[in-house]
């Protein structure tokens, strides 16, 4: 009973947080309603006992993916008015398009009975937690594609590095190799000036 | 009870909610790369579902990667923003045609 309401609940907030994303006059609102619809599905996927799945999907995608996307709305001086110049000429056609996509994956997914799994709705008890099981997978079985997925993240982070590096002509910043390449003969000059001489620079 | 049935229908509806939005937003980059993110938010819960119905751990490993992928594409989808901000002063779509040096 619980279970099914905690489920419609997620359920409406993540669709109509989804909506809003789409309808949201101003980006930047539009990235606080993804990151309501990313914990919402974040819940979704705990119903079902995935608890590993759920906190990355908070971790990677609110921590990380939804605050770079905060990060490059407010950063860009774009006037977003002018961008939505196209919305409501598009908006009769999308909505059709869209119609018709979901009814054709709604009737493609009742058309048959599947399997079992399918008509049963029921999940079998874990034998061991979510996370032991996952990561026994993930080093044995899933090692090669695991580290694969560790060299995308290391291509994308030089990627985007390289992409919005540049090389600014009009700063003066620290020339690191002149002052290490610096000695104690050519900087320092001793003396030993006689009584009375002064010094003579 | 709620079963698998109800999972898949979020997720198309989710899937669904995607594609209009890259429809619709036809000239905002950022809102079509958050319109992506969302396609495969509802790629990832069918994933999970079946896993959990299934009582099969490969779809969690699997919805782990996709996570990965979608990471790496919104970090170098924003770099290339950013860059064609930087060229352009806007971000606007119809102008990405042009691509004089």
């Amino acid at each position: 009973m619980i279970a099914a309401f905690a489920f419609y609940l997620f359920a409406t907030l993540t669709i109509a947080s989804a909506v809003a994303v789409i309808f949201a006059r101003n980006p930047v609102h539009s990235v606080l309603w993804l990151i309501l619809s990313f914990f919402n599905a974040a819940g979704l996927m705990l119903l079902v006992g995935a608890e590993f799945i759920a906190m990355l999907v908070v971790i990677v995608y609110v921590g990380a993916v939804a605050v770079l996307f905060l990060f490059v709305v407010m950063m860009l001086d774009v006037d977003f008015a002018t961008l939505r110049s196209g919305f409501t000429r598009n908006l009769p056609f999308g909505i059709i398009v869209a119609l018709v996509l979901l009814a054709e994956i709604v009737i493609a997914l009742f058309a048959r009975q599947a399997g079992p799994a399918f008509a049963s709705g029921n999940i079998a008890v874990a034998a061991q937690p979510n996370i032991v099981a996952l990561g026994q997978l993930l080093y044995s079985r899933y090692l090669f594609a695991f580290e694969l997925a560790g060299l995308i993240l290391l291509v994308a982070m030089i990627g985007a590095i390289v992409l919005t590096h540049r090389s600014r002509r009009d700063t003066r910043p620290q020339k690191v190799w002149k002052q290490i390449a610096r000695r104690p003969e050519d900087a320092v000059e001793l003396f030993d000036p006689g009584v009375g001489e002064g010094m003579k620079l | 009870m709620i079963g698998l049935g109800h999972y898949i229908t979020v997720a198309a509806i989710l899937f669904t909610i995607g594609v209009l939005g890259i429809f619709l937003n036809r000239r905002n980059v950022i809102l079509m790369l958050m319109a992506i993110e969302l396609i495969l938010l509802a790629v990832n819960i069918n994933l999970v579902a079946f896993s959990a119905y299934l009582g099969d751990l490969t779809g969690q490993v699997l919805a782990m990667f996709v996570l990965t992928v979608a990471a790496a594409e919104a970090a170098i989808g924003l770099a290339i923003l950013v860059i064609f901000f930087r060229r352009r002063g806007s971000i606007a779509v119809d102008d990405v045609n042009r691509m004089h040096g």
